[in-house]
């Protein structure tokens, strides 16, 4: 019996279902299943620039295992674009970084949608609030 | 704006209920006039997808915010896809009045 893997957070999925290639010279040759936390892998270290340290903690896993999920990503498109593969995403081992909050003077507990910019408690209008990590 | 406030009957003075999907009531003020309505649960007894059903009343309602003592993983992902704040009291004392007020205050 394996060990059990770790959820991986991430912050938000990939914006696409998957890429195609176009102008094939030979036929489709079938697809690869990019996971949402590879996907978040080569966001956090190609794109936003983070070093393997800084990424492993904003996704809730050990540096070693951070580079496995980056390594394993970076196969799977290379592999993709070699064998003019599909890529498609699937959700994988990962779990939405949601926002909560607490207020210190009434104690609820709350999201704020993206949409209300003010971090204040809905309830009791209090702007002393904390991020429940 | 109009805000959900799982409840466990029908009128003022009944206790807040800890559940979403499956509370027996809902509590809809509207902030702006102040003014309350209350809306039996459908899916009270329903054996699945109770929590996926009601945020898709709270759609229909045009609800923004919703009060209650604790979501469902399908429930969460919902109603953070469609911009709608989720409020979590843990005290079951409380009243819908106490609520509303603590709002209003």
């Amino acid at each position: 019996m394996p060990r059990r893997k770790r959820l991986r957070k991430i912050v938000a999925p990939p914006g696409f279902k998957g890429y195609r290639p176009f102008g094939n010279t030979s036929r489709n040759s079938g697809f690869i299943e990019l996971l949402y936390e590879e996907y978040e892998a080569i966001k956090l270290a190609d794109y936003d620039l983070l070093n393997h340290q800084e990424a492993a903690d904003l996704m809730g896993v050990s540096r070693p295992t951070f580079a496995r999920i980056y390594e394993s990503a970076r196969r799977k498109i290379a592999r993709a674009f070699v064998e003019t593969k599909e890529i498609r995403t699937f959700y994988g081992n990962a779990w939405m970084n949601e926002n909560w909050y607490r207020c210190l003077d009434c104690s609820a507990k709350f999201t704020i949608p993206l949409n209300l910019p003010e971090k204040t408690c809905p309830l009791c209008k209090s702007v002393h609030v904390e991020l429940i990590a | 704006m109009k805000t959900a406030i799982t409840s466990t009957g029908n009128h003022l003075d009944s206790e807040f209920d800890l559940r979403f999907g499956r509370a027996g009531w809902f509590c809809i003020l509207d902030e702006d006039t102040g003014k309350t309505s209350f809306i039996r649960n459908e899916q009270i007894n329903a054996s699945h997808g109770a929590g996926t059903r009601t945020v898709e009343k709270m759609m229909e309602l045009g609800v923004g915010k919703v009060i209650s003592g604790d979501f469902g993983p399908k429930a969460k992902e919902l109603l953070e896809k469609f911009n709608i704040q989720m409020i979590i009291l843990e005290d079951e004392q409380l009243t819908i009045k106490e609520i509303i007020k603590k709002i209003q205050n």
